[in-house]
């Protein structure tokens, strides 16, 4: 039988990264519990909610699932099209926005 | 007229931009040093990211455009433990045993690659056994909102739309969760009965001593972990 296909230069990284990787996740996990264990409010609560959000899924996808280390024809056919998510979220802010608005007019009218 | 010579198969790949242009526009295979399982794997995990996003959506659609005020997640998932009320204290501990079996996949697949048998095996059967603990926190906390009155049409706290989505937003997680419990335990008996050691070819195994099966159901078990990155902050924290 022929040496089957080599599919990958294994990707053999030291232990340290994940190590480092898996403390950084506990503490960014740490500090947006204390977030809500706070009680901030407001802009600086949302703002530290997603700053600590996207740190998190950055270093799962880039360390964890090895994509840091992955050529650019994968990174980008898997990274790029959840930006579309980003575009659907916008268009139903708006719309969400708008239905609210509806809503609380048409109650309100009811009341009367 | 000069021919342009046909370039070698043996050349190595461009890095870089050059490269990702010259990967895509060549009549050949584009996902380089990949095999298809991962690659398929990636493909996958991209529609299950527009799945949980359009659920992700739709909750920020209810929860934006409802005139009621939403239950404040802080006080519907606290805890009273020895006396003190401990907000959101199930959720944080549910996210840390979550990281914590992410990090014994990566360090299962570390032991992959160096083709470490055994410790493979156990690391995998660990990383399940946090998952199946992390599965039975959730219905803890399920039947604790279900006793409460908490319905996917109603519930005592606030906005009705509340327990739709948190159903089907952590139902469909914590079902992910456990398909990648019962897929861990089976690829864990594969690798300790040394199936990929052999030298033969089966559906997860391309040969003597190709783990990569292993590093595949890796990355589902890390996209779990993922996932519930973006529920625990937009649903649980917002």
């Amino acid at each position: 039988m022929s040496q089957p296909e080599i599919h990958d230069e294994h990707q053999e990284h030291p232990l340290k990264i994940y190590f480092v990787c898996w403390v950084l996740l506990f503490v960014l996990s740490a500090c947006s519990y204390f977030v809500d264990y706070a009680q901030l409010q407001g802009v600086l609560r949302w703002g530290l909610i997603l700053i600590f959000m996207v740190l998190k899924a950055g270093l799962i996808v880039a360390v964890f699932m090895h994509m840091a280390w992955e050529r650019l024809a994968l990174s980008y056919a898997i990274l790029l099209p959840p930006v579309f998510i980003l575009a659907f979220m916008a268009i139903m802010m708006f719309e969400s926005d708008y239905t609210a608005v509806t809503r609380t007019q048409e109650f309100s009218s009811q009341a009367n | 007229m000069h021919e342009a010579p046909l370039k070698p198969p043996s050349n190595p790949p461009t890095p870089g931009l050059q490269g990702f242009v010259e990967d895509w526009s060549s009549d050949q295979r584009a996902f380089k040093k990949v095999s298809w399982g991962k690659a398929m794997m990636w493909i996958f995990l991209l529609s299950d990211t527009f799945v949980f996003g359009c659920f992700l959506v739709a909750y920020m659609i209810a929860r934006n455009s409802t005139v009621t005020e939403w239950p404040n997640a802080s006080e519907v998932f606290a805890l009273h433990i020895g006396g003190v009320e401990l907000p959101l204290i199930l959720i944080a501990i549910m996210t840390f045993v979550l990281i914590t079996s992410s990090g014994t996949m990566a360090m299962a697949v570390n032991c992959a690659y160096r083709r470490a048998r055994k410790p493979t095996a156990l690391l995998m059967v660990f990383t399940a056994a946090l998952g199946a603990m992390f599965v039975g926190m959730q219905v803890f906390e399920w039947s604790k909102l279900i006793h409460e009155g908490v319905r996917p049409w109603g519930n005592p706290f606030g906005a009705e739309q509340f327990g739709a989505s948190f159903f089907m937003i952590t139902g469909f997680h914590g079902t992910h969760v456990s398909i990648g419990v019962i897929f861990l335990l089976i690829v864990a008996r594969k690798v300790w009965k040394g199936e990929f050691d052999q030298d033969k070819r089966t559906w997860m195994c391309s040969g003597k001593g190709d783990y990569e099966a292993v590093e595949i159901m890796g990355l589902y078990w890390h996209f779990v972990d993922l996932v519930w990155v973006f529920i625990f902050a937009f649903f649980y924290l917002w």
